[in-house]
């Protein structure tokens, strides 16, 4: 192994920092406080380490790190490129909140197993890193599958019957479809092309006929089974079992977004634009992912259980990312990366705010939200423009990814999904304003208390930052379109 | 050095002249010490020949200086070699556990012969990996095979009589056939010696004995191979043995079925009569791939772990049969990594069945409810040699695997990929029942279990660590699997 650089040391970082996190979680378990503080200083650790890849990156650093070699020619590679930097800083941002977040949450709640669920979340962070940071399609499969064991015991962190009834469905449904499905195409790959690396116009290009190459796209689009493609995305709302803030992060961001990512990756860098538009498959992809997007909306809007309906509303918007993946040009690219990020922030800004719901009101169903915007109107707020950035309104960051994904779609020459994604802005009004609506316009029911009462302060703290990045995100999209764009002109690329 | 040179006989020689001395050492005490300390030395003697493999290629040795024709020949090749690191390896890791591991699993009378019969075992599989000469090697197989029909019938559960019995049936017929082979080939050559046989069988393709030779041995060693349907007697000879003789067996035993079986396909048939004229694939895929469905699909079913993971064994003979089958080179390296990975991942599971039968009487599932609180270092390296046996990233499951689904894929074969690892999802669910009830489900009684004692969690825990640092680096399995296959089969 060749020496260290200092740029090798930043990426080894990204993924080890996370794992000493967990470690020092593990040996302060007897003090609670000192337990916490270690988890914030581990995710802030990790975003300054994320923020000086993204320095050194637009420096034109090179920054690669083998990690091991399992297989002859395959090594386990850890490079940046503009995406990955994109979901890394997404993600390891939205952790330092998150875990501001979980430390309100948690002990206002008074959860058992606390240092478990610490330590499982800082793992599933550093396998997140790992799928960013990824160097070569086997590096992001390893990752991929570690994302999904460590977040098993937080899934199931309750123990109870439905808990497991749940991680059941949560492990075999990806656990499955990324053995089953998704290993095949990466070794199918390798097979036909040699390689596994990500290269700017893909590897398969020329290698492979239509057929094969439509198979393996179909294989990679339900095999990543963390992009919630239907039929396949019942483990996303039986994951809601899983505490709050687990919720919030890791099913509405780090797994999820690592899902879309990889495909959004592998339609770039594996198979190229060029191939995916003439293949027959795609077409029939799109539709897939289009009746997901509709049906999840659809399903959405009859759901009581208000963590449920942000499930299949997260089911629904992980599609429009499918889609902008397989409409494979430029700005269905910037759409998918935009969205990656806006959806990010809209998503856990409503899943604070219903956890917030859950520890102070203790409700969780959308019918017994009735007057609740007058006890807590800052968190009812709060969920108000998340919706509204997630609907796509100005003036939030929402709207962009959607200016994007439609722009695509138009000029992509499909243009019923524009149709597509109108429709599904309409349904998105129906399943997600009745909420903040109900809280501030119906008057509470008798035997509700109407004392005025906030969540608790860490968890505020935490849904106002997000709320923050909503508007901040549509005010300066600049730097991530910049960023992405990067990534398709292909000089940013090795 | 002059004992250097004489190391591929002594490897052999030390444990067959330890056994009887072994027997005749009177207290359980000191057969044990001594067993322990002939299993470590032959280890380090293996790894020495490694060595010599890697460094200078083929080892050849005649034993009393017999030229090659006429005397008998041990020919180390880097397979054999890494045969004999993992025969020799499992015998020195499991060894220093078995005086507590066999506590009450074996009949009092039998205790006194454990040892020795253990080494005999080994003695027996050294051998069959060791020579270059054919009815040697079935001399070898028949003095393994009459030990480990004694160490299954040392049990004290009283089913593993019958076991024992059955699998002494089976295991005759097995070896017979192999005698049938041998002879055929010699009637028609006129050599017993390997290298000779692989000579003049090329100049008579079509021959009728030959062909009947080859299906003798085929089925011979795949009974020895417990490849399905030739499986019968292997549930219950790992379920009802003492557990210690399982991990032993479970990592070690079918293998030697598996080597015979390359051994005589690939050195004395060669590819082009086996597989071009004789078209063996047409039984190696089918049965390879039926026995990793069926056996993994059964296994699900069981209620003895024991059980559960002699079925599971059925199910990864299975991958390999279907790796030697595919006939390509990345085939036939997933076969020979996997033999070798397998061996670690059964051999830390069964270790944990012993563990778990010393401190609580028994391997059903409803032992393990709770274990993972009373024994968590014990289900630690259950979840790990599990997840490797599924197949996770980062295991040796996973390398085997890859080279498997990849060798499928170079062949053309699709459909047989995806029931690799349509039968690897069969194992996450039969692993994943038990991590189910051991993490997630409280104990039925209150009696405070302690932790496996030290000389059972240690090797464990080496055999769990090993499993994943095998898959991290490959340089080890993956280089010497590839070696061996060259050395093999140019043709491939």
């Amino acid at each position: 192994m060749s020496a260290l650089s200092s740029n090798g040391v930043l990426m080894l970082l990204a993924v080890a920092i996370p794992l000493f996190g967990a470690i020092a979680i593990v040996l302060l378990r007897r003090w609670p406080n000192a337990r916490e503080a270690a988890t914030l200083i581990t995710g802030v650790a990790l975003f300054v380490d994320v923020l000086m890849i993204a320095c050194a990156m637009q420096g034109g650093a090179t920054l690669n790190l083998v990690l091991a070699r399992p297989i002859v020619g395959l090594p386990l590679e850890l490079t940046v490129e503009p995406l990955g930097m994109l979901f890394a800083l997404v993600a390891s941002g939205l952790w330092i909140v998150t875990s501001v977040y979980s430390i309100g949450y948690m002990r206002a709640h008074r959860e058992k197993s606390q240092t478990r669920f610490y330590a499982f979340f800082a793992v599933a962070i550093a396998a997140t890193m790992g799928i960013a940071f990824a160097g070569n399609l086997l590096t992001l499969f390893v990752f991929y599958e570690a994302l999904t064991l460590s977040t098993f015991p937080l899934v199931t962190h309750y123990g109870t019957s439905a808990a497991k009834r749940a991680g059941r469905i949560y492990l075999g449904i990806l656990v499955g479809t990324s053995i089953g499905l998704f290993l095949i195409a990466i070794i199918g790959t390798y097979a036909v092309a040699g390689t596994l690396e990500f290269r700017s116009g893909g590897i398969l290009d020329g290698k492979v006929t239509g057929g094969i190459a439509g198979l393996l796209l179909v294989l990679y689009v339900f095999g990543i089974g963390k992009a919630a493609v239907m039929p396949f995305h019942r483990w996303l709302p039986a994951a809601m079992v899983a505490p709050t803030p687990v919720s919030a992060l890791l099913h509405a961001v780090a797994v999820v977004k690592a899902g879309v990512f990889s495909i959004l990756k592998i339609v770039t860098y594996i198979f190229g634009f060029d191939l995916v538009r003439g293949l027959d498959a795609t077409v029939a992809l799109q539709i897939v992912a289009a009746f997901t997007v509709i049906a999840a909306s659809l399903i959405a809007i009859t759901q009581d259980n208000l963590k449920a309906r942000l499930a299949y509303s997260t089911v629904s918007q992980l599609s429009y990312i499918v889609l902008a993946a397989l409409i494979a040009d430029r700005a269905g690219f910037l759409g998918g990366g935009m969205h990656i990020a806006t959806h990010a922030f809209g998503k856990i800004t409503l899943f604070f705010c219903a956890g917030a719901i859950l520890v102070t009101a203790h409700k969780s169903r959308v019918s017994e939200l009735d007057g609740l915007g007058r006890t807590m109107p800052w968190t009812m707020t709060a969920f108000l423009i998340g919706s509204l950035s997630i609907i796509g309104m100005p003036p939030l960051a929402g709207l962009w990814s959607k200016y994007y994904l439609i722009e695509g779609a138009w000029f992509g020459g499909s243009a019923w999904l524009v149709a597509i994604f109108a429709i599904s802005t309409l349904l998105n009004i129906f399943y997600l304003l009745p909420i903040p609506f109900r809280a501030f316009f119906r008057s509470a029911r008798a035997d509700d208390s109407l004392v005025r009462r906030e969540a608790p302060l860490a968890c505020l703290l935490a849904i106002g930052i997000t709320t923050l990045g909503c508007l901040m995100l549509f005010l300066f999209p600049d730097s991530i379109l910049e960023l992405l764009g990067g990534a398709i002109t292909g000089g940013a690329l090795p | 050095m002059r004992l250097l040179e004489h190391l591929p006989a002594l490897i052999v020689a030390v444990p067959l002249v330890a056994a009887p001395i072994c027997a005749l050492l009177l207290r359980t005490r000191f057969p044990y010490w001594f067993a322990i300390a002939v299993a470590w030395a032959t280890f380090a003697m293996a790894l020495l020949l490694m060595e010599q493999v890697l460094s200078q290629g083929v080892v050849v040795y005649a034993l009393g200086g017999w030229a090659p024709p006429w005397g008998i020949v041990y020919v180390v090749d880097p397979l054999s070699a890494m045969m004999l690191v993992l025969v020799s390896g499992m015998a020195a890791i499991i060894m220093p556990g078995t005086l507590l591991g066999i506590g009450s699993e074996v009949v009092r009378r039998a205790k006194r012969f454990f040892f020795a019969v253990t080494l005999l075992v080994l003695t027996g599989m050294l051998g069959i990996v060791m020579t270059g000469d054919a009815f040697n090697l079935y001399v070898f197989l028949e003095i393994a095979s009459l030990a480990s029909y004694a160490l299954v019938a040392m049990g004290s559960d009283r089913r593993s009589l019958p076991a024992a019995l059955n699998y002494l049936i089976q295991g005759t017929i097995g070896a017979t056939f192999i005698l049938i082979g041998v002879g055929l080939i010699y009637m028609v050559t006129g050599t017993l010696n390997m290298a000779d046989m692989a000579g003049r069988i090329q100049t008579l393709e079509g021959s009728r004995p030959l062909q009947a030779a080859l299906a003798f041995i085929l089925v011979g060693a795949a009974i020895k191979f417990a490849l399905f349907p030739a499986h019968i007697w292997l549930p219950n000879a790992y379920t009802h043995a003492p557990s210690m003789v399982s991990a032993f067996f479970g990592a070690t035993a079918t293998k030697l079925g598996a080597y015979i079986l390359i051994r005589f396909i690939y050195t004395v048939f060669g590819d082009e009569f086996a597989f071009g004229h004789m078209g063996i694939a047409w039984v190696l895929i089918p049965a390879g791939v039926a026995g990793a469905i069926l056996g993994s699909l059964v296994a699900i079913w069981q209620n003895d772990l024991k059980r559960m993971l002699a079925y599971s064994s059925i199910a990864q003979v299975g991958y390999i049969a279907l790796g030697i089958g595919l006939d390509n080179r990345d085939g036939l390296i997933a076969a020979i990594v996997h033999i070798f990975n397998h061996g670690l991942m059964k051999g830390a599971l069964f270790l944990v069945m012993a563990s778990v039968i010393l401190r609580l009487g028994g391997a059903n599932m409803t032992q393990f409810r709770g274990l993972g609180r009373r024994m968590p270092l014990t289900m630690a390296c259950f979840v790990v040699a599990g997840l490797s046996l599924i197949g996770v990233p980062l295991t040796v499951g996973f390398i085997s695997k890859w080279y498997l689904v990849l060798g499928a894929i170079e062949a053309g074969l699709w459909p047989i990929a995806i029931l690799v690892v349509a039968s690897s999802l069969l194992a996450v669910i039969y692993m994943w029942r038990v991590i189910e009830v051991a993490y997630f489900e409280t104990a039925t009684d209150n009696r405070p279990i302690k932790e496996a004692p030290l000389q059972l969690l240690l090797p464990t825990a080496a055999l769990a660590l090993l499993c994943v640092l095998l898959g991290i680096s490959t340089e080890f399995t993956v280089e010497i699997a590839s070696r061996a296959v060259v050395f093999l089969d140019v043709g491939l």
